[in-house]
């Protein structure tokens, strides 16, 4: 089976030598079907990675090769207060497959208003965006990239900010999304859901770790993080969590 | 209906200035409306502003050498523009201090011009307008860049809102920024041109401001407060000539004051809506 990304030794620089890159060594393939958790800190190369395979960032060296990218990007870099619905928001979608000439029609629409139904929110479709509360933002932009029918969804710390409840929906979402055969690449800072995923991809300017849930032992994500993580024992079950201190899920800019 | 009433509302359009003036309000407002709406969400309003007032030099220059005042416009636009962007180039003044210097600086130099002893009568036209003397040349322009400028709003507008929506993410929706705040500045451009005749260097951004504000303050859909900001524009036109014509008061001023008020009566009447339904709360859910 062919993967839908494959990642040879990417090295990605905003600045020439002696600047350190902000990307290096980077090397993995994502399958159909696939959820992978991208860990690291702020400043780590998330979103650097998240733009190379967009094809917004050119590399400096390797090699992407990378199916058809849609991105779900924090509902913070929208603005709330402009003046469109659910379904507006949906149909932006599916303006890359149409020429420039032409603007989103009835089909379009009716393809947006699938996608709001795909993910729950298909008596939302009129309600402004602005009014909706943070998760079903988050699933409006997820609900935007289906619309692109891309094989590829890469989605840019879709959890922060949502409560318990919001929090389950967004992930059973996910895990239809890609039992469906899509790809999802989802930068986060929860460790213990990215255990619950199917892959996961460490990045501190470098690559530090790729694989299953497996690899994510205190070496590597002190290796990740530093060392500043937290190791917090559950009061009810006793069992131990890594977790990391709550500057770290400030939002990357 | 009372014959006073009635004669009050078909006096004015007995004579065929006003009937042409009117002509010229319903294509002015219609473009200005439509455009204003995205001008005012893609918060360009200064830059309107600017642009309108930069264009005087060119305007002044048209009438003192002879050569058609959309001809002197575009050619002040273009200079102006020139200068805005050399003046942002540099990083000791900024952006916003180079748009203001060269405006500023601009707007003066037409006036001087518009005051020397070889200028001609009325140039004061050029800064408030002169909605009533429009000429055939005049509608046929409007009523040009009506159609153009409704064209081009109709096959950018799904573009329009991915860019305003989130500026960021729109490459990887296929919309290139850079292009659509182009077009859109191009767009500007035309209606300033063309408007400047009926309303004058200083009030045409009225007939692009205060409609949108009002539409603003009513809706919460691009389309519909397109559709708004276009009849407030025509209504605050017609309104305005009314005034005009029965209080004797300069039409240009009056249209842009109605327009003002109309606004003012919108965002108040918003206001006082959503005090009543939430207590003064926000318009949107929290983030």
């Amino acid at each position: 089976m062919t993967p839908l990304i494959r990642v040879e030794g990417l090295r990605v620089a905003y600045a020439p030598p002696p600047a350190a890159p902000a990307l290096d060594g980077v090397e993995f393939t994502v399958d159909r079907g696939q959820r992978v958790a991208v860990l690291g800190p702020n400043g780590g190369g998330k979103t650097t990675l998240f733009r190379v395979l967009l094809g917004q960032l050119e590399p400096g060296a390797g090699t992407v090769e990378v199916a058809r990218c849609a991105v779900v990007p924090q509902t913070e870099r929208s603005r709330l207060e402009f003046p469109v619905s659910a379904l507006d928001v949906a149909v932006m979608g599916a303006i890359s497959r149409l020429p420039w000439w032409r603007r989103p029609g009835r089909t379009e629409r009716v393809r947006a208003l699938r996608a709001l139904e795909a993910v729950g929110l298909g008596d939302h479709a009129d309600v402004t965006f602005g009014e909706l509360s943070g998760g079903q933002r988050q699933r409006v932009l997820i609900a935007r990239a289906l619309v692109q029918d891309a094989p590829v969804i890469l989605l840019d710390e879709p959890f922060t900010g949502l409560d318990a409840v919001s929090m389950q929906q967004l992930e059973d979402l996910l895990a239809q999304l890609a039992s469906e055969g899509r790809a999802l690449l989802v930068a986060t800072h929860d460790v213990e859901q990215a255990r619950r995923w199917d892959r996961v991809l460490c990045l501190n300017r470098r690559q530090i770790a790729d694989g299953g849930p497996e690899v994510l032992t205190r070496s590597v994500l002190e290796a990740t993080y530093g060392t500043e993580l937290v190791d917090i024992e559950c009061a009810v079950h006793g069992h131990h969590e890594l977790v990391l201190p709550p500057h770290h899920h400030d939002h990357e800019h | 209906m009372a014959p006073a009433v009635l004669h009050w509302l078909t006096d004015p359009w007995a004579e065929p200035l006003m009937r042409r003036a009117f002509l010229e309000i319903v294509l002015l407002g219609v473009a200005g409306g439509a455009l204003g709406g995205w001008v005012l969400q893609y918060q360009l309003s200064y830059s309107a502003e600017s642009l309108a007032h930069a264009l005087l030099p060119g305007l002044v220059l048209s009438a003192l050498t002879g050569i058609p005042l959309l001809v002197g416009g575009a050619a002040g636009l273009l200079v102006a523009a020139a200068a805005v962007a050399l003046a942002g180039r540099a990083p000791e003044i900024g952006r916003d201090t180079g748009v203001a210097v060269v405006v500023t600086a601009l707007l003066g130099l037409g006036v001087l011009l518009a005051l020397s002893p070889d200028a001609p009568p009325r140039l004061n036209d050029l800064l408030f307008g002169d909605v009533l003397g429009v000429s055939d040349g005049d509608l046929l322009a409007a009523a040009a860049l009506v159609l153009v400028l409704l064209a081009a709003l109709v096959l950018l507008h799904s573009r329009l809102l991915a860019v305003g929506f989130d500026r960021l993410t729109a490459p990887a929706l296929g919309v290139r920024p850079v292009v659509v705040d182009a077009a859109l500045l191009v767009l500007l451009a035309l209606v300033l041109l063309v408007a400047v005749q009926g309303l004058g260097n200083l009030l045409v951004v009225s007939v692009l401001i205060a409609p949108a504000t009002a539409a603003r303050a009513l809706t919460r859909r691009m389309g519909t407060m397109l559709l708004i900001s276009g009849a407030t524009a025509v209504l605050g036109g017609a309104v305005g000539l009314y005034v005009s014509f029965h209080l004797d008061t300069a039409a240009g001023a009056s249209i842009a004051a109605t327009l003002v008020l109309l606004a003012l009566a919108a965002t108040a009447g918003e206001r006082v809506a959503r005090y009543r339904a939430t207590g003064g709360g926000p318009r949107t859910a929290p983030r």
